[in-house]
């Protein structure tokens, strides 16, 4: 529950005043309601640029408690600009208590990944989007797309799959795969790799999307059946590696690959940190062993 | 040919504010049958035929249709999904700019797999071999499948939006100067073309067309328009060759001779 009793301090508890949360837990009430439906919002101006995770932090602010910790990531990574900022804002505003471990979190606040660790019943992930309509490309025309979604009519979308094999003999789209939610609304997942997400799939956390500067919330419930669009003869596939990380050797993980010198030397990383730390932390231990 | 119609239309008009489009025209329909409506620039035929297509709502009067799925069902009282369903289903409409009723975004291939992938179709050979069979009955070389229609010429594009109508199978065209704006060799292609189409698929269509040579060669029936009202119907030939109207006398008369 909010905490109101701060009445000496220049902001509100979690930076939005109460009138303003309790509209967006409305949306966001409404969005668990019909996993995949993109819900309008009255979205606010934030301390940060539209594009940095506006929405997300919204989202954020509306759920966050004195009792929560958070997580902030960025590509994977705890320790980018913006995930240290937003995590080092709700920190002052919300004053939780704030974490890199994934499993010790109640809400994930994420752009671009979701994290390698298994998510766990009563954990929140909630995801910064920069273009909430997965139709927008190819209908731009907002009355048309929120018909066409009324009506579940998503020829279009299987268009655009079909384009694709069509021109580079496979389905090229790597990030903000479009998924179908609960057999009902297509939805756009926000640009996580495709290699993210079968994590949607019927995952027991439950995921909230906010976008800040098309003002719309959507959320897919826990549990919730979350498929990724393919064709019968060309399934869908999530990318591979031959490497492994260089530093903790996962070759399960999403792999960043680095160039670390002028002579082109690659490195491949796991874009996770905390996941690679973790694995790192216990190879150490069982070698002490 | 069955005891019913397959599009009843009664009565129907359409005005804009005070201005009149198109005033009371009833008609049949038959299976099989194409219907030619004819009349000048600004006689109602465009508008009259938005409303036979569920386009444009009509003021008054009514459009049923007998559909293969529930029978007998008036078109504009039904629910926006369904009539959406059933005019990428059982109902094809080609626009007289084929960029209107093609996606010029995207290949030739997946202009016409839409229709087959909007209602279901979840296999990329099949809806590729479904459109390559389409492009060769419109006469497309098979190597232009994967062409984008900003490649295409005029006529190219107006045979890739019949094909991309025409894969579904429906049973009800409507068209709308099919060969408006194009050359006369490229035409007679057409004209060909959708006359071999509508008699080997046993297609109904409504044509809306200004040139009196198309309605000749396509259609069985005409309706000649002027100023919103039908003034004159019959068998094309008839109607052509023995006009009763005046303003359908002076469209006859109209015809260049060559």
């Amino acid at each position: 529950m909010p905490d109101v009793s701060i009445q000496d301090e220049a902001y509100n508890y979690a930076y939005l005043d109460e009138q303003t949360k309790r509209m967006i837990r409305r949306a966001i009430l409404k969005a668990v309601a019909v996993p995949g439906y993109q819900v309008p919002f009255g979205g606010r101006e934030m301390p940060l640029p539209y594009g940095w995770g506006t929405g997300g932090i919204q989202v954020t602010a509306a759920i966050i408690g004195r009792d929560d910790t958070l997580k902030v990531i960025d590509q994977g990574a705890d320790d980018t600009t913006n995930a240290v900022s937003i995590r080092r804002f709700f920190a002052k505003v919300a004053d939780v208590a704030t974490t890199t471990r994934t499993e010790d979190a109640t809400i994930i606040q994420t752009r671009h990944r979701v994290p390698e660790t298994p998510l766990s019943e009563g954990q929140i992930l909630v995801f910064q989007v920069p273009i909430p309509e997965p139709l927008r490309m190819l209908e731009p025309r907002e009355t048309e797309t929120r018909t066409l979604h009324a009506l579940s009519e998503y020829g279009v979308m299987q268009v655009s799959l079909y384009e694709s094999i069509a021109r580079h003999g496979r389905i090229a789209k790597t990030y903000n795969y479009p998924v179908l939610v609960n057999g009902r609304y297509i939805m756009s997942p926000s640009p996580i790799p495709k290699f993210d997400n079968p994590k949607l799939d019927r995952n027991p956390a439950l995921q909230l999307y906010g976008a800040g500067r098309e003002k719309r919330i959507y959320a897919v419930p826990p549990y919730t059946p979350v498929k990724s669009l393919d064709f019968d003869d060309h399934p869908f596939e999530i990318e591979t590696w031959k490497e492994s990380c260089s530093l903790c050797g996962s070759s399960e993980s999403f792999l960043d690959e680095m160039i670390v010198d002028d002579s082109g030397k690659r490195l491949f990383l796991c874009s996770d940190t905390d996941w690679c730390q973790d694995r790192q932390e216990k190879q150490r231990v069982d070698a002490a062993k | 040919m069955t005891d019913t119609p397959l599009l009843l239309v009664r009565d129907v008009t359409k005005r804009f504010g005070g201005r009149i489009a198109c005033c009371d025209v009833s008609f049949d329909l038959w299976p099989g049958e194409v219907l030619g409506i004819v009349g000048e620039s600004g006689s109602g035929k465009t508008t009259l035929l938005n409303c036979l297509a569920g386009r444009m709502t009509p003021d008054g009067g009514s459009v049923a249709y007998d559909s293969a799925s529930s029978g007998l069902v008036d078109v504009h009282p039904l629910s926006e999904a369904r009539r959406r369903l059933l005019t990428r289903t059982e109902w094809g409409f080609v626009n007289q700019d084929a960029r209107e009723g093609l996606r010029m975004g995207v290949s030739a291939g997946a202009n016409i797999g839409e229709r087959l992938m909007a209602i279901g179709a979840r296999h990329y050979g099949e809806i590729r071999q479904t459109a390559t069979d389409w492009l060769g009955r419109v006469e497309i070389e098979l190597d232009r499948l994967d062409d984008r229609p900003t490649a295409f010429s005029g006529g190219m594009r107006q045979r890739l939006q019949i094909a991309r109508n025409l894969v579904s199978q429906p049973r009800l065209v409507f068209m709308d100067e099919p060969t408006g704006g194009l050359d006369v060799s490229v035409q007679a292609r057409i004209l060909d073309l959708l006359r071999g189409l509508v008699a080997n698929l046993n297609l109904s269509a409504v044509l809306v067309t200004h040139d009196l040579g198309v309605a000749r060669l396509l259609t069985h029936r005409l309706m000649v328009m002027q100023g919103g009202r039908v003034v004159e119907a019959g068998l094309t030939d008839q109607v052509l060759d023995d006009p009763q109207h005046a303003y359908t006398q002076m469209l006859v008369a109209s015809i260049l001779p060559v």
